[in-house]
């Protein structure tokens, strides 16, 4: 137990360590800050957390240290004051700023960092409105071949030194370093060791102002247009909560999301700049079947009418002749609807999952020279799929056990296949030749998928899917993390999420919200009984318990 | 008052005198081989303490007291740094000890290393001191080869390893921990404290960082006596609580508009007045002095009637100055400009400062711009309450940075614009034409 008075506000911080600038946030206080970042060491250097500390005595009286502290650097004990609002930690504040934006070149207006920058926001609140300097700003040439995905416009850097710091204590790459000496210090790279790290993006998030910059996201939209959505990224089974940021249905740019129970404070470049499918025009835009007589028809109507209608048509001639595959893409909200679909169709249906991409081995981070066995602070993982987990778990609960759909086809010839892709990504197909000329033999084929292949020429239903950005539903990630994804953005205009069009199929009225479906999966499997209520948070909910 | 025969600096202008063998057939290395024989480790420092030994690096900390500072039964390893990053400008104690005697030094960080039980001693060097580093690695190589330093110094379980090291030419490796960041091969920013060295230093070992002249008077007071140290200098100012003496032996570095520049060694205590008379020759060209830096840049400047002010770590104090410092007294005479004085120093700490903390980093590097401006003529009367001001807020002592290099680049500024400020003023009304006069007096020096 230990009290810590913020601005005469007395706050319980347990027996936590934290720092000051941690147990003024429990008391509702900011302590503004730069080089403090809770994932990385502490340096102090940026002075910006300059308050005036002290210690309430037992009787009662509070002594004050001459000196103002950076309250990144103090512990919080038992007693300890913290003023943040007097004459002299104001001024203290104001004086950092003063000196950061002397040689800062003020471009806010062709600056991709303006509106969410931290120079500008402690600038508005804590700084002045003037600066005194006459004299001729420093002006160090731009880096814009830092890395492949970054650059660097080194005037605008203020030497907090975070990105530094990242790349030795996170990813352990250490391209990074600060050359030259005092007002002439930059960020720099050794000749030819270009930033290129798989982490190496997060840099940019941790830049709080805009010296670091995304080329993937560079001049292509003002941030205060963006519209944030709290998100998974489905780019591998860690499961990265992500804030996807989107304007008018199309999405400019992913962003880690702090989750302690997933993966902390970062992603990688592959999942932050592995979006761009999401946009292509590629994309199938409209649901389609082909008749016999050669003749398309796009209307959903019709389509889900048909495709019920002959469904049950094998079913009723063979009851096991229908099988539907599961990609470990979908949501288990989606995995959940078309199985129930399936087995409504006929019980002896059968359910296999898809193809899961695997690719080399884990990634380890930080990287270490040798063999020296480190602290692993982040892994990419080489299951590059979100949701393996979550579809296993709704497949074992219909058929006891999980069959992927390459040996279930080696085995079996069903006469009817629901293939539900929606493997996301355009560059790499997701099935190889062998698989499809296994597909190709099964008479009724449909494929819900979100790009067009040899299987979406061969199949008679062609159903458009959703992106992940495009719908609501839970990915449940390696460890058994269920995390909640949100729709933000609208499908395009023919396209259904593909929950909806199971719950179309099941010939459920209404839309799909997912919510309601996750409890109604809480009380029928077991394993998602702590989705009951349907309600995951924004850190999400462990299925299992933690070993 | 009796001349004052030198102690520190008697074995200087001998031939040979950096030889091992001179240095013993003088006396050399027997107050060691007696401390190891008869002194256990707590005697000695016991010893230092006794004797009020403050460092002699600038910020005259008590030198017994910061042994302590270590961790109790440490098993170890311990390290002792010793700093001979001598970068404060116009500063030579350490060069010459180094040169002409460095036996008396390594005599010193053997005894020091015994007393704290290092195992293993880091001789920091600046880049710039090539002779220095050389005459000090010899002396290492004599001592190993007589078997001072090593394995079982004199048959006794003690041990000790001595590492040369060369710096990279940078002020800031002078602050303990940034000479411990580039001693371990990093970029010389430096570090949070706590923790302190002693608890933890050089490879995340207990450390002690040690000045050159603060062991060589180590050595001599192993030889002659705490009482004989504490029998020279200025005991504690009643005025003041917080000083704790300067006593023993000290050496001044005079330069700049003096007749006989030099190093002269000379109880702690004497005034600027008289080391600048009897001892620098007084003031050359039969001018008067404007100011006096009384121990480094950083140390802030006394005007011609501060004078009498004594040189030990309490006196400069006493006139708005940051202190001691290293003792090196440079001398400006009443013809040179302190806008001239002033940009040197501002140029000198922008160029220096490290980089790490903003208000250093910006604010050295502003007030550069600032003096630069004024010298060209093209200064404002509200600049010299900015270079104040931020003379004011930058350093350790307002709590804004890490390390005291920013006091010691803001202290000269707003020393400089308290006491001359009316020549600068004249000096940016008065604009081109005294600007024009000065740079041609600048030309004829």
């Amino acid at each position: 137990m230990a009290t810590v008075y913020i601005n005469d506000k007395a706050v319980d911080i347990g027996d936590k360590k934290l720092n000051l600038v941690q147990a003024a946030e429990l008391a509702g206080v900011t302590i503004p800050h730069y080089c403090y970042h809770p994932a990385l060491s502490v340096v102090a250097s940026c002075r910006m957390c300059l308050v005036e500390v002290g210690e309430k005595k037992p009787d009662g009286t509070v002594v004050m240290q001459p000196r103002v502290i950076p309250a990144c650097q103090t512990p919080a004990k038992d007693n300890t004051v913290i003023q943040t609002a007097t004459a002299k930690s104001k001024s203290a504040q104001a004086q950092t700023l003063e000196s950061i934006l002397l040689n800062h070149p003020l471009d806010c207006p062709v600056c991709d960092k303006a509106g969410e920058c931290k120079l500008q926001d402690y600038s508005y609140n804590y700084g002045n409105s003037e600066s005194r300097m006459v004299d001729d700003k420093n002006t160090p040439p731009n880096k814009p071949d830092l890395g492949n995905n970054i650059s660097l416009f080194t005037d605008r850097c203020i030497m907090c030194s975070r990105c530094v710091r990242f790349t030795r204590e996170i990813s352990g790459t250490a391209e990074l370093h600060v050359i030259n000496r005092g007002s002439h210090a930059e960020i720099d790279i050794f000749p030819t060791e270009p930033l290129n790290n798989k982490l190496a993006s997060n840099v940019v998030d941790l830049c709080p102002v805009g010296a670091l910059a995304s080329k993937d996201f560079l001049y292509t939209h003002r941030v205060w247009n963006l519209k944030t959505q709290d998100s998974v990224c489905a780019g591998c089974s860690t499961g990265c909560s992500i804030h996807l940021d989107t304007n008018k249905n199309v999405v400019y740019r992913l962003r880690p999301r702090e989750n302690p129970n997933a993966q902390g404070y970062f992603m990688c470049d592959d999942g932050r700049l592995g979006y761009h499918y999401v946009n292509s025009s590629n994309r199938i835009s409209k649901p389609n079947l082909k008749l016999d007589s050669g003749a398309d028809i796009s209307s959903w109507k019709d389509i889900m009418l048909s495709l019920r209608s002959e469904l049950k048509a094998v079913a009723s001639k063979n009851a096991s002749g229908v099988a539907a595959m599961l990609s470990p893409f979908l949501t288990v909200e989606e995995g959940f609807l078309l199985a129930t679909f399936i087995k409504s169709i006929s019980p002896k249906a059968k359910l296999v999952l898809g193809p899961v991409p695997v690719v080399g081995e884990d990634d380890h981070y930080p990287k270490t020279r040798g063999s020296v066995p480190v602290n692993v602070k982040f892994t990419i993982r080489n299951e590059k799929c979100p949701n393996k987990k979550g579809i296993e778990e709704v497949i074992k609960h219909f058929e006891g056990e999980v069959v992927l759909v390459s040996d279930y086809l080696n085995k079996n010839s069903p006469d009817a296949l629901f293939i539900a892709a929606g493997y996301q990504g355009e560059e790499v197909s997701w099935f190889d030749n062998n698989l499809l000329s296994q597909f190709k033999k099964i008479k009724l084929l449909i494929t819900q998928d979100l790009f067009p292949s040899a299987l979406t020429d061969a199949s008679k239903y062609v159903i458009p899917s959703a992106a992940f950005s495009e719908k609501e539903g839970t990915f449940v990630n390696f460890a058994g993390l269920a995390q909640e994804l949100h729709w933000a953005c609208v499908p395009l205009k023919q396209v259904r999420t593909d929950g909806q069009v199971y719950l179309d199929l099941l010939e459920r009225k209404g839309l799909l919200q997912a919510a309601n479906i996750r409890d109604e999966i809480s009380k029928s499997i077991p394993y998602f009984s702590r989705l009951a209520g349907g309600k995951l948070g924004s850190d999400g909910i462990h299925l299992v318990n933690l070993a | 008052m009796a001349k004052y025969e030198p102690v520190l600096l008697k074995r200087i202008s001998k031939d040979n005198s950096d030889h091992i063998d001179s240095y013993i057939s003088d006396g050399g290395y027997l107050g060691l081989k007696k401390a190891i024989k008869d002194m256990s480790p707590a005697q000695v420092i016991d010893l230092v303490k006794a004797s009020g030994l403050r460092g002699r690096g600038g910020a005259g900390f008590p030198t017994g007291l910061k042994w302590t500072f270590l961790p109790k039964d440490h098993p170890g390893p311990i390290y002792l740094c010793i700093n001979a990053d001598e970068s404060e400008p116009c500063t030579f104690n350490n060069r010459v000890l180094m040169e002409k005697d460095p036996h008396q030094v390594l005599e010193g960080i053997i005894l020091t290393s015994y007393a704290v039980g290092a195992s293993k001693t880091f001789i920091y060097v600046r880049y710039e001191y090539g002779d220095a580093y050389r005459a000090m690695e010899r002396a290492v190589k004599q001592a190993y080869d007589k078997g001072l330093l090593g394995k079982n110094i004199q048959g006794s379980s003690f041990c000790l390893e001595a590492v040369m090291h060369k710096g990279a030419a940078a002020y800031i490796c002078g602050e303990e921990t940034g000479l411990i960041e580039s001693l371990e091969g990093k970029r010389a920013w430096p570090r949070i404290k706590p923790p302190f060295p002693a608890i933890e230093g050089a490879f995340r070992k207990p450390t002690i960082v040690n000045n050159i002249e603060t062991v060589a008077c180590v050595k001599q007071i192993i030889d002659l006596g705490a009482d004989w140290f504490k029998s020279i200098g200025v005991p504690p100012d009643p005025a003041n609580p917080r000083d704790a003496g300067s006593y023993g032996p000290k050496l001044y570095c005079i330069s700049g508009h003096v007749n006989r520049p030099g190093l002269v060694e000379l109880p702690m205590g004497i005034s600027v007045r008289e080391l600048i008379s009897e001892h620098g020759g007084g003031v050359w060209k039969n001018r008067k002095a404007k100011g006096v830096i009384p121990g480094g840049n950083s140390m802030g400047f006394m005007t011609e009637a501060e004078l009498d002010t004594k040189l030990d770590f309490n006196g400069p104090g006493k006139v708005g100055c940051l202190g001691l410092g290293t003792g090196a007294v440079t001398v400006f005479d009443d013809h040179t400009s302190i806008v001239d004085v002033l940009y040197n120093i501002c140029r000198f700490f922008a160029h220096e400062s490290c980089g790490q903390c903003t208000p250093c980093r910006e604010g050295t590097a502003w007030m550069f711009k600032i003096i630069d401006r004024i010298r060209k003529g093209h200064g404002r009367i509200e600049d010299l309450n900015i270079l104040e001001e931020v003379g004011n807020q930058i350093g350790t002592m307002p709590g804004t940075t890490i390390c005291g290099l920013a006091d010691g680049a803001g202290w000269p500024v707003k020393n400089a614009i308290r006491k001359y400020r009316s020549e600068f003023e004249s000096y940016i009304k008065n604009g081109d034409k005294k600007v024009r006069t000065l740079n041609l007096q600048m030309s004829h020096h």
